[in-house]
This record gives structure tokens, C-alpha cells and sequence, in this order.
């Protein structure tokens, strides 16, 4: 695909026209070289400033030394999705210049190095030169410091630009350090030499504007592996075992950074246990033994770990246990694009595990669906007595996203169908019997007690070989049959009780857009861009699996229905074409799949392509 | 077995023997297997455990198998091969006033579980961890495992050219607290190693060699019974001494590094965390498990001069386990509700404020 943009996003053209709040910048530097602290830097020095804006972080499988990018996005409008092109780069990596202002439309903006004395081949787009040396020189930094403070002279030479108060600069370093004045103080001077010189120094020529609005008031910003890892907090999180892997880390960091909201004030001792544990399978098995001995259980992971989970995954399903996985996914097959996004785990973990097995998926599309599935993916799970899935994704769990702040949990913790001693003695007065295993509610659902329980009669035998109701080893046909029929009742159960999708639904028009997770905001965005054409479309974000029944009657209520996902094989049009009962000959797959967030410009080509106009 | 004694008795909970009994066991009559369930039924019984406090955990083996057949009182988790180290490293964070008793093969805890079995004592996961070795795959149907010795032949899979694994030598440079080794035909010792593990708190393997009647119990196997019968040889007897106890004259301290070789029948006394003593009566070589040194060396001969040395063979003053040093609350964390779950509505406002 091309990387031209759509038309109304570069009306800059040769026109001469001021172009306000939207436009995109792109930072080119080296991998380590620390500037990830400039970048968040501008944009929340621009979340400050009322203006919506979203950076994204395409960076490279490496510690030091690769080409990393950052992307930030300003929209007036409100749009945070990605761009395949960009109008302002600063290129502070010399391996990568020529080829990263290669795509600036004309009339766009490099600003690079004064030292590189480099070769302008380009006559229609404007250099702003600076320099970086002789800047940071005239301080007194440390030289394990310098590379990182080097990168504050684009923060400081674009914010004289393109307008944005030192003040703001000034607060967006302090929340990015906490506060800590040494290192504040230490950016803030290189940014201030940098903002001086480029007013001295610096004719502007190019006629991108930044101007304050008051559209992110009340708003917060944060990632969505924050924000997943405060959700479970809140959620009653007890247990959490680990193993690193990308782009899963940050999740668990941030609950050991929050960890304080879960200490006990008398004692000063934590409610929450995190263990950093030898691989995912025994991570997962931390938690599948926890769960099953009554803690709320989680681990956070992504592709390579989601299969090493497999056997755990079956065992969990088959024995019952409440767990939680987030998977933030990144591009496979095996060890794939390890920093680079994937919607690709859907059709493998909605089946994690040998034999007939599938799982509660939920799929957060936001920053705030990921602090809610975090609470709620407890409560599905000890209902249900199961293991859930949260599907995130890179782009979600690891990049900067605007916010409204987050509800608090609007319903109480849910500990699902638990007897302790005395409920087990009524219950047992009640029925006479308590089998773990026995359907008395007819939903699928049984009663457990949790080891340590004060009941001659509480203990069963958990196990993932053939039971029967009452726990105990079969391997009669019946039996299993009869187990097997229990719990497809439990999971027919839970597509009524997962978190329903958000669905825009109009009679009378006959497109019909499936998407979820992090594509929401390319197909939001597309969705005015077509519907300003005269194509008016229908929207169903799906935020769980099993599918609900009203995904049905979507699907089969129109014409044509797009399914938009990002990896390469189509899979949630697979599932939808196999899970819904009727003609599913309308779906057209729109899978891309190419490592990066996907962008309103391929939807659109595409459907544009399909729909003949 | 205890069985006939006890009859009719019951004991400080008012339970009789039959009480701590699972189901019966569907093994191969003469399992080595079975013994030892019936060694974990008797000290139960004999100790007053609460079966309603205990865990039994297993893996996936014909010795995995066997915690139904005992504390049929007591939850029980049979989980997958080789990974009852991380069930039982999730099942104590969340409740470590449980006490677990976790049962495997050689197969198991050897081959599959090897990773899961060391990280599992170095993080000193409060438990007991029974290894009931027969050298073979019993339930896939006789492979070797990795506890075979170098040089052992069987009818089908012939001769095996790898050397053993010692799975007390893996305890001990995991940093497992409490290592011992016994023979499921020694039920006596059997039951003192069982006694002491449960008053340890931290990682106590006992490797018991366990013969597997249907697949490697030809005599010259060191894993049979004719072979454990006429080469046992065991280090000491073994009794747990509650605590209070101890007559004093009786404590004699030996400097482990540099001890003398001590007398048959003179004793050794390990003090445990809790004030309990195990005695340790010489009736084999010298031996003081107190001491890394001499536990390794002993050990190694035992690996080159393929002798069956039982007993006691590392002892340590606990370490912190791992709930120790995640400096939780005190109460099980699987019981922890509402409030204490859920931080309250202010806390998350205050956050959000500043993050706008
Ligand atoms: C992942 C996996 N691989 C293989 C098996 C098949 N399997 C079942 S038991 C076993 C070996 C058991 O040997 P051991 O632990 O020594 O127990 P024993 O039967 O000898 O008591 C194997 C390989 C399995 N259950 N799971
Ligand atoms: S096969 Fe061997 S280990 Fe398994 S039950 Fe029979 S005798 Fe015991
Ligand atoms: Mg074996």
C-alpha cells in the first residue's frame, strides 16, 4: 500500500495556508539514546496545551544503537490514530535521514543537526538546522547523560517553532520526573538554550501551527498497560506471576510501581504477591495454583509465552480454575517482531489448549476498557471458573493514549460460587450433598470450596484426567460426555455475560465495519472520512469472545460486512463465519497485518477498492 | 504396618487410621508406590494431622497418582507432568497456613520437572516433596529415567549410557533445607523422614527409592526390592523429638567441618526452627547433614561407588520462604475480601487528578 494520506489530510499542499492542530511530527533517533523522554516530553507538553494528541513508539528488537521512530499525532478533531505520513520530521540519526525525509509531502519540515553539515536534496520542503553540540556543551552534564540531554534541543527548537510555552515544557518535565527538580533542571536548561537560539537564530518558514485549544481538559494520559495493571489492583489482584517478555513488561512494572495502593497502612504490608517466575509455565502454574487455592490470580504475557501456557491453559479449563491472562500481543509466528504490534493470538488463544477447549477472550479497545477488564476479568473468571483472556496489544499496552479518567468499578467484586465451611453446612443440610462437580443450578456453573476449609467434607480431587460430577477418576463415556455438555452450557452461559460490543447501527444502511482493540480510532476516523463521501457505514467493535448473539444479527443484517484486523490471516472473520448460524458469504476479510497500528488510509483504500467508487 | 495396632484407636483428633485413608489404590499389586501412601496414612495419623490444612499436590505418573489413596480428607491437586512445583509455589502464596504435601516420580521431578523442581527450592517453597523414584516411567511403560544408572539394562529399551541423575545432590545445589533419601521397604525410616519434613518449614525433598514391580524389579536392578533389601545402608535411625523435649546432657555439639568420626550408636541432634530436635542415631558411616560439605562428598562417593546410603542427608537452618520475602500481609491472601481487595474510590480519583 502506498503512503500517501487521505485527501483531507495533507489539504496542506502548495496552498500556503496556515495549517493548525493537525499534523503529525516524526522523530527519528537511535535506539537507547534517550529519547523517549523528549518525546513524552512534546506530547504531553501538548496534552497540556488542550490539544488532542497521541505518540506512538515504533521501535526496534534492541537495547542500544537500531533506528527507533516516534510518531506524534496533533488533531484538532480529535483523531488518534496513526498516519502513514507525517509532516515534520526530526531526524537525529544520521543512518536514517535520507530515507526519512524521502516521504515529506512538499512544503513539510526537517529539522536536523547543525553538525551534520549535510546536503539539502530536497528544494521543496524547509531544514531548520541546529546545533546540538554546541548547545549541550555549554553545560556541565555527565557524560553517561549527554546523549539523552542532547535529544532536549528538538524539544526546545520546536517548541519556539511551533509555539509552545516553556512553561508547559517546563511542567511536562516535571510530571515525566516526578517532580525531581535535579533532573528537571538539568533537560529544562538545554531546552531553554535550544528555544533561545531558535529565536535568535530561526526564521520560521514553514506554516504548521500549534495553538492552544481546551479539548483534553479533564482528560488524562497513559498507556494501556497502566492502565490494565491499576484495573486489576482495583480488581483485587492477589497473585501475579511473570515471566519479561515484550510488550507485556511494562504491565506488571507498573503494578510493582502501584503497588502502594494495595498496602495495608497498619502493618505496611501488601495484599498483592508478585513473583518473577523461571518461565511462563511456571508462571502460569503459579497462578493456576493459587487460583485454585482461592487467590485472584494473573500473569501478563505475549506470543512466544501464550504457547508455552498452552498445557496449563487446558488444565485450568478443564479443572475449573479462575485465572487471568493478559496477552498483549506482538507480531508472530514464533519470536516474530517482538516491538512490533499483532492482533495475531485471537484464533490460537481463543482455543488455547489440546482437545475441545475454548476461553472467555475480552478485547479492551481502549485505555480505559483496559483499567475495567482489568477489574472485570476477576469477577468473569471466579463467576465463570474459568481462565480469561485479555487480547491488548502492543499498540495499546505500550504507547501514550488520551483518556477520560477512569470509572470506578461499578459493580462489587464477584468471588463467584466459593462454599466455606458454613455455606458447605447449608448447603449440604439443603441438598444433602455437595458433589464440585454437579450442575445444581443448571448453568453450567458448579460450587467449589477452596483448600484450608474447616469441613470434613469439603475436599475434592482436582485433576485434569476424565471426572465425573463427583470429582472422582472416569473414564466412563458417559461421564465424560456429561462433563463436557456441562461445560459448553457454562460458556453458552458466558456469551450472555461478557462485555457486549458497542455497535452504531442504523437500518437502511448496508455496510456493515467489524472491528476491535487498538483499530478503533483508524476506523472511527475512516468512518468520517466515508461517510463525508456519501458512504455511510455501520460499526460493531467487538470487546469479547464468545461472541455475543447480537454480533449475529449485525452480521446478517447487511449487505456487505468489512472485517478489519491487524494480522495476516483474517482470523476474527474465521470465527465469525464459524460461529455464526447462516449465510456468511458477505464477510469480506480486511486483515493487514504488517507490524504497525493500523492507519485510516489502508481501510480506506480498501473499501474504496471493494466498493467501486 | 501400623494397621493391626491401632485398631479401634484414635488419635489427639479423635480419628481413627481409617480416617486418613484415600481410595483404594488402582497401582500394581507390590507398587513401592502404595507403601509410601501407606507411611504418609500412618504419620498422619500418628501426628493428628488436620487433613482439612493439607494440600496434596502431584504431577502425572503412576506415583502422581497417588495422592488419592491417602488424606482423603484433604484437597487434592493432580495437575500436569512435571509442573507440581509451580502449583504448589501458587497454592502456598495463596494460603500458607496450608501445609503441602506434594507427591512425584523420578520422571517427573527428573526429566520434565527438573527446571520447575530446582527453582522451586530456591525460592524455598514451604513444603514436603516426596520423590518416589523407581528409575523407570512407570506409567508410560518402563522407559528409563533419568535416575537410572549408567550400565542398567532392560528387556526392551537395553542399556542405558547416561549417567544417573541424584536427585538428593540436585536438592541440595538447588538449595532445598531438608534433603533426605529413603527405600520404600524401609517403613520405619520412611515415617521419621516423613515426621521430621512436616515439622520443617521450607523445602523438604525425601528421594525414596520405590521399586516398580511391573517394569524394573529384576533383582539386579538397584532399583528393586532383592537389591534395596541386601544393600540398604542406612545412616542412622531417625526420631523427631517434640519440642521441650530434649534432656539437656543429651545435646552434644559437633563442629560439622571438623568433626571427628563419632561412635555407632552416639547421636547427633539437629535442631529444627520450631525447637524440635531430630535425633540421629549412628548406625551407619559418619555423617553429619548439617554440614554442605559433607552431604556433596557423601554423595559423590555414593554415585561412584553405587551405594545405597539412606537417611538424613542435608540438613539447614530455614531461610525465608518465599512468602517471607514478598513481605505480605499475614492474613492467607485467599482470604482476603472486600475492602482489602479493593482499594477505595478516593485513592483511584487522587490518581486520576494527577494525571490530567
Ligand atoms: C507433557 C507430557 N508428556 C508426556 C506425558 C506422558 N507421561 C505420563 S507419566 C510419564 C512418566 C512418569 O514417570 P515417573 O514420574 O517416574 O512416574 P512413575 O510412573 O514411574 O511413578 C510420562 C512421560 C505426559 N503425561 N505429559
Ligand atoms: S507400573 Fe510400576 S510404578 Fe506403575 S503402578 Fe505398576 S509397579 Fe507401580
Ligand atoms: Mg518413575
Amino acid at each position: 500500500m502506498g503512503v500517501i494520506d487521505l485527501p483531507a489530510e495533507s489539504q496542506m499542499q502548495q496552498t500556503g495556508e496556515r495549517i493548525v492542530n493537525d499534523f503529525s511530527f516524526m522523530v527519528a533517533t537511535k535506539n537507547g539514546s534517550g529519547s523517549q523522554t523528549s518525546n513524552s516530553t512534546i506530547v504531553r507538553a501538548l496534552f497540556k496545551m488542550g490539544i488532542p494528541v497521541n505518540g506512538k513508539n515504533l521501535f526496534p528488537s534492541n537495547i542500544k544503537g537500531l533506528p527507533t521512530w516516534y510518531t506524534i499525532r496533533v488533531s484538532k478533531d480529535g483523531y488518534t490514530a496513526r498516519r502513514s505520513r507525517v509532516e515534520i520530521v526530526v531526524t537525529f540519526n544520521e543512518m536514517t535521514a535520507a530515507e526519512d525525509i524521502v516521504n515529506l509531502p512538499p512544503g513539510g519540515v526537517c529539522i536536523l543537526p547543525q553538525e551534520w553539515n549535510w546536503t539539502k536534496s530536497r528544494s521543496d520542503i524547509i531544514y531548520y538546522e541546529v546545533p546540538v553540540k554546541d548547545t549541550v556543551r555549554q553545560f556541565d552534564i555527565p557524560t553517561e547523560r549527554r546523549e539523552q540531554v542532547s535529544n532536549m534541543v528538538y524539544v526546545g527548537v520546536v517548541a519556539k517553532l511551533y509555539d509552545i510555552p516553556l512553561e508547559t515544557i517546563h511542567q511536562a518535565l516535571s510530571d515525566q520526573f516526578n517532580g525531581k527538580p535535579k533532573p528537571v533542571q538539568m533537560n529544562y536548561q538545554v531546552v531553554e538554550a535550544a528555544y533561545h537560539w531558535a529565536a535568535d537564530n530561526l526564521q520560521k518558514l514553514d506554516r504548521f501551527h500549534i495553538e492552544p485549544m481546551d479539548k483534553t481538559k479533564g482528560k488524562i494520559i497513559i498507556t494501556g498497560n497502566e492502565a490494565a495493571a491499576l484495573g486489576a489492583l482495583f480488581g483485587g489482584v492477589t497473585v501475579t506471576a511473570w515471566y519479561p517478555i515484550t510488550p507485556s513488561t511494562s504491565l506488571v512494572d507498573a503494578m510493582l510501581d502501584y503497588k502502594h495502593l494495595r498496602r495495608d497502612p497498619v502493618t505496611g504490608k501488601d495484599t498483592v504477591a508478585i513473583v518473577q517466575a523461571e518461565d511462563e509455565i511456571a508462571a502460569i502454574g503459579m497462578i493456576v495454583g493459587a487460583g485454585w487455592a482461592g487467590a485472584r490470580a494473573m500473569t501478563a504475557t505475549s506470543g512466544p509465552g501464550i504457547s508455552l501456557m498452552s498445557e496449563f491453559a487446558g488444565l485450568a479449563y478443564f479443572a475449573e480454575i479462575p485465572i487471568v491472562v493478559w496477552d498483549v500481543t506482538r507480531m508472530g509466528p514464533s519470536t516474530g517482531l517482538p516491538t512490533r504490534t499483532s492482533q495475531g493470538d485471537i484464533l490460537f488463544t481463543y482455543f488455547l489448549g489440546h482437545g475441545d477447549t475454548h476461553h472467555i477472550c475480552l478485547i479492551p479497545g481502549s485505555v480505559e476498557e483496559c483499567f475495567e477488564f482489568g477489574w472485570r476479568a476477576f469477577d468473569l473468571a471466579e463467576q465463570f471458573q474459568t481462565p480469561v483472556f485479555v487480547l491488548s496489544d502492543l499498540d495499546l499496552g505500550m504507547n501514550n493514549w488520551m483518556a477520560e479518567p477512569f470509572q470506578y468499578p461499578t459493580e462489587p467484586i464477584n468471588r463467584g460460587k466459593v462454599l466455606d465451611k458454613e455455606a458447605l453446612e447449608r448447603f449440604i443440610a439443603e441438598k444433602g450433598e455437595w458433589y464440585r462437580y454437579r450442575d445444581y443450578d443448571q448453568d453450567g456453573i458448579s460450587y467449589r470450596t477452596l483448600p484450608g476449609t474447616d469441613h470434613p467434607r469439603a475436599a475434592y480431587f482436582t485433576r485434569g484426567t476424565g471426572h465425573n460430577d463427583q470429582a472422582i477418576y472416569s473414564e466412563r463415556s458417559t461421564d465424560w460426555v456429561q462433563n463436557m455438555e456441562r461445560l459448553r452450557r457454562k460458556f453458552e452461559n458466558a456469551r450472555k455475560v461478557v462485555p457486549q460490543p458497542v455497535v452504531d447501527y442504523d437500518a437502511g444502511k448496508q455496510i456493515g465495519l467489524i472491528s476491535f482493540g487498538s483499530n478503533d480510532p483508524a476506523v472511527q476516523e475512516v468512518r468520517d472520512r466515508l461517510a463525508a463521501e456519501g458512504i455511510e457505514t455501520n460499526y460493531l467493535r467487538l470487546r469479547a469472545l464468545p461472541l455475543t448473539p447480537n454480533v449475529h444479527d449485525f452480521v446478517l443484517n447487511h449487505e456487505r460486512i468489512y472485517v478489519i484486523e491487524n494480522n495476516f490471516d483474517g482470523q476474527m472473520a474465521q470465527v465469525l463465519r464459524m460461529e455464526i448460524p447462516g449465510d456468511t458469504r458477505h464477510i469480506r476479510s480486511l486483515a493487514l497485518g504488517d507490524g504497525l497500528p493500523m492507519t485510516p488510509r489502508w481501510i480506506y483504500d480498501n473499501i474504496k477498492r471493494y466498493e467501486g467508487k | 504396618m501400623a494397621t493391626n495396632k491401632t485398631v479401634g484407636k484414635t488419635n489427639t483428633l479423635g480419628l481413627t487410621r481409617e480416617d486418613y485413608k484415600g481410595n483404594k489404590s488402582t497401582l500394581c499389586p507390590g507398587c513401592g508406590h502404595d507403601s509410601i501412601s501407606n507411611q504418609i496414612i500412618s504419620v498422619a495419623y500418628d501426628v493428628g494431622l488436620k487433613q482439612e490444612n493439607v494440600i496434596k499436590l502431584s504431577g502425572i505418573g503412576c506415583s502422581s497418582k497417588t495422592p488419592a489413596y491417602f488424606l482423603g480428607r484433604s484437597h487434592a491437586f493432580n495437575a500436569i507432568h512435571g509442573r507440581m512445583p509451580s502449583i504448589a509455589t501458587g497454592a502456598t502464596l495463596a494460603n500458607h497456613e496450608l501445609t503441602a504435601i506434594g507427591v512425584s516420580g523420578d520422571g517427573d521431578t527428573g526429566s520434565i520437572g527438573l527446571g520447575q523442581f530446582k527453582h522451586m527450592m530456591r525460592r524455598n517453597v514451604p513444603m514436603v516433596y516426596i520423590i518416589e523414584n523407581n528409575g523407570v516411567y512407570g506409567l508410560t511403560k518402563g522407559q528409563f529415567s533419568a535416575t537410572a544408572d549408567a550400565g542398567q539394562e532392560l528387556k526392551y529399551y537395553g542399556k542405558n549410557e547416561y549417567p544417573a541423575i541424584d536427585l538428593c545432590m540436585e536438592a541440595i545445589v538447588g538449595g532445598a533445607t531438608f534433603v533426605a533419601r529413603s527405600f520404600s521397604g524401609h517403613a520405619e525410616q520412611v515415617r521419621a523422614l516423613l515426621k521430621a519434613a512436616l515439622a520443617h518449614r521450607g523445602t523438604a525433598v525425601i528421594d525414596i527409592i520405590s521399586p516398580c514391580v511391573t517394569f524394573n524389579n529384576n533383582p539386579n536392578s538397584n532399583k528393586s526390592y532383592d537389591y534395596g533389601k541386601a544393600n540398604e545402608i542406612p545412616l542412622h535411625e531417625i526420631e523427631l523429638i517434640p519440642e521441650g523435649f530434649v534432656p539437656e546432657r543429651e545435646e552434644i555439639s559437633i563442629d560439622p567441618d571438623k568433626m571427628e568420626s563419632y561412635e555407632a550408636g552416639q547421636e547427633i541432634l539437629v535442631r529444627m526452627h520450631d525447637g524440635t530436635f531430630i535425633r540421629l542415631q549412628k548406625v551407619g558411616p559418619d555423617h553429619d547433614p548439617r554440614s554442605k560439605a559433607q552431604a556433596l562428598a557423601l554423595l559423590e562417593k555414593v554415585g561412584m561407588e553405587q551405594l545405597f546410603l539412606t537417611g538424613l542427608i542435608y540438613y539447614e537452618e530455614p531461610r525465608p520462604t518465599l512468602l517471607d520475602t514478598l513481605h505480605v500481609v499475614d492474613t492467607p491472601l485467599a482470604r482476603l475480601q472486600g475492602d482489602t481487595l479493593r482499594p477505595p474510590k478516593e485513592a483511584l480519583d487522587k490518581l486520576m487528578q494527577s494525571m490530567m
